[in-house]
């Protein structure tokens, strides 16, 4: 409080001449340049579209009898056949995390008016997010094409009772001469084939011990569909804004090399500026990787 | 202010971030492979949905919004503007709060909504005795 009462004093004293009428202009509000202030406002309103559909996940999520298990549906890995629960999207997650540290330190040469620092930790940011983009590209295929997630469909459920798998005929499938048995909220995915250009999910059938359906034989479903729709669309959002991230960062970053920031004199502020919508797309990141991955 | 720290200085709050938002990624990762029994097999309150459950969540919620409140104040400088500032992008956020609150609400709702119609749907109904028609024809329908 002690300060502000000070930079009152030094504005009306300071700016004497333009009568001290703040619609003069030449006095930045709340000490942050427009620009500045405008990015802060748009991050505001896309912290909102962001919360908007992150929220809407948990609503229809609420809404589900089941729903996919994450540690089940995210488990691959590039080049390993392993079921390795999580450990991809973590990598990406560290991917934006250094990703969001270069681009501290590319502001901080800003400041300091160091255009190589600059050019050169920006270049690290590109490459941060140039990766995930190609992390997320690798996950979406492994869901699409291996193991037919669209946005209409979903082939991960989770069992709603404990049961024993049974063929078309209602006769118990043995392995290793013991009925296959389920539990409930166990998971499966339907494994899918191509039949005629259109995918089509296997057909099993499940007899249910316990809860409502006992004694009943049912086809195992697919699970929520809507579980398809809103991962493409939200982490889809989300590496959108990771995509035009990456342009713009490397707009600033040729323009830094051509010294069009050196020339303003104002400690590379066009850096700083994306330097904050950067690190807001790691800050939606640890939300969705909260929502997706974790809950 | 940012401005009046160090170079090196900086430098340490940077790596010190680094280290901070590594350390908790793991820890929440673990923890959650852990309450879903991938560590140890008989250990699953993260799934169970009961009250260790809700634990589990809200010790994930928290590990996020502590991450989010470090990024917020220390990579992106908000702990050195101005409180006009700070308050006037922090405060909307509160309007999540009542956002939340509602649509899961709602959500919850339109689940036993859902749960309703299928019972609906499966309940086996005795078919009632053909009744006299009491009502009167109104151009070919079936009126009352």
């Amino acid at each position: 409080m002690a300060e502000t009462s000070v930079s009152h004093a030094h504005e009306t004293h300071g700016h004497g001449t333009e009568g001290g009428n703040p619609w003069d202009g030449g006095k930045e509000p709340m000490k942050a340049s427009y620009g500045k202030l405008m990015m802060w406002y748009f991050l505001v309103s896309d912290a909102f579209t962001f919360a908007g559909f992150l929220i809407a996940y948990g609503a229809i999520r609420f809404s589900m009898p089941t729903w996919p298990e994450p540690d089940f549906v995210f488990a691959s890995f590039p080049f390993v056949k392993a079921h390795w629960p999580l450990v991809f999207v973590t990598f990406m997650t560290f991917v934006l995390i250094f990703s969001s540290v270069t681009m501290v330190r590319a502001v901080q040469e800003g400041h300091r008016e160091n255009k190589r620092g600059v050019v050169f930790w920006m270049f690290l940011t590109i490459l941060g997010g140039a990766t995930f983009l190609g992390s997320q590209a690798y996950e979406w295929t492994t869901l699409i094409k291996y193991e037919n997630v669209t946005v209409n469909r979903n082939p991960f459920g989770r069992f709603v009772a404990d049961g024993v798998m049974v063929d078309e005929n209602g006769k118990e499938i043995m392995a290793n001469g013991s009925p296959v048995t389920v539990k409930k909220d166990e998971s499966y995915l339907l494994h899918g084939h191509e039949h005629n250009g259109v995918i089509e999910l296997e057909k099993k059938y499940v007899r249910y011990t316990s809860g409502p359906y006992a004694g009943q034989t049912h086809q195992v479903e697919e699970g929520p569909k809507a579980f398809g729709a809103l991962f493409f669309f939200i982490t889809g959002f989300h590496g959108f804004h990771v995509f035009s991230g990456v342009v713009f960062l490397t707009i600033i970053m040729v323009n830094a090399m051509s010294g069009l920031y050196s020339a303003r004199k104002n400690g590379y502020e066009m850096v700083e500026k994306i330097g904050l919508y950067w690190h807001f797309v790691d800050l939606v990141w640890v939300f969705v990787f909260l929502v997706f991955y974790l809950l | 202010m940012a401005a009046h720290q160090s170079y090196e200085d900086q430098k340490k709050l940077v790596f010190y971030g680094l280290k901070l938002l590594a350390v908790v990624t793991i820890v929440e990762v673990v923890f959650a492979l852990f309450a879903k029994g991938h560590i140890v097999p008989s250990i699953t309150f993260g799934k169970d949905g009961g009250f260790g459950q809700a634990l589990y969540m809200m010790a994930m919620i928290g590990a996020s919004l502590y991450k989010a409140y470090f990024i917020v104040f220390f990579f992106m400088h908000m702990a050195h503007e101005v409180r006009g500032l700070v308050l006037s992008v922090l405060l909307p956020m509160l309007l999540l709060v009542w956002a939340i609150i509602a649509f899961f609400q709602e959500g919850g709702r339109w689940g036993s909504a859902r749960e309703q119609i299928r019972q609906k749907n499966e309940e086996v109904v005795q078919p009632a005795p053909a009744a006299k028609p009491t009502g009167y024809w109104l151009n070919g329908t079936m009126k009352g």
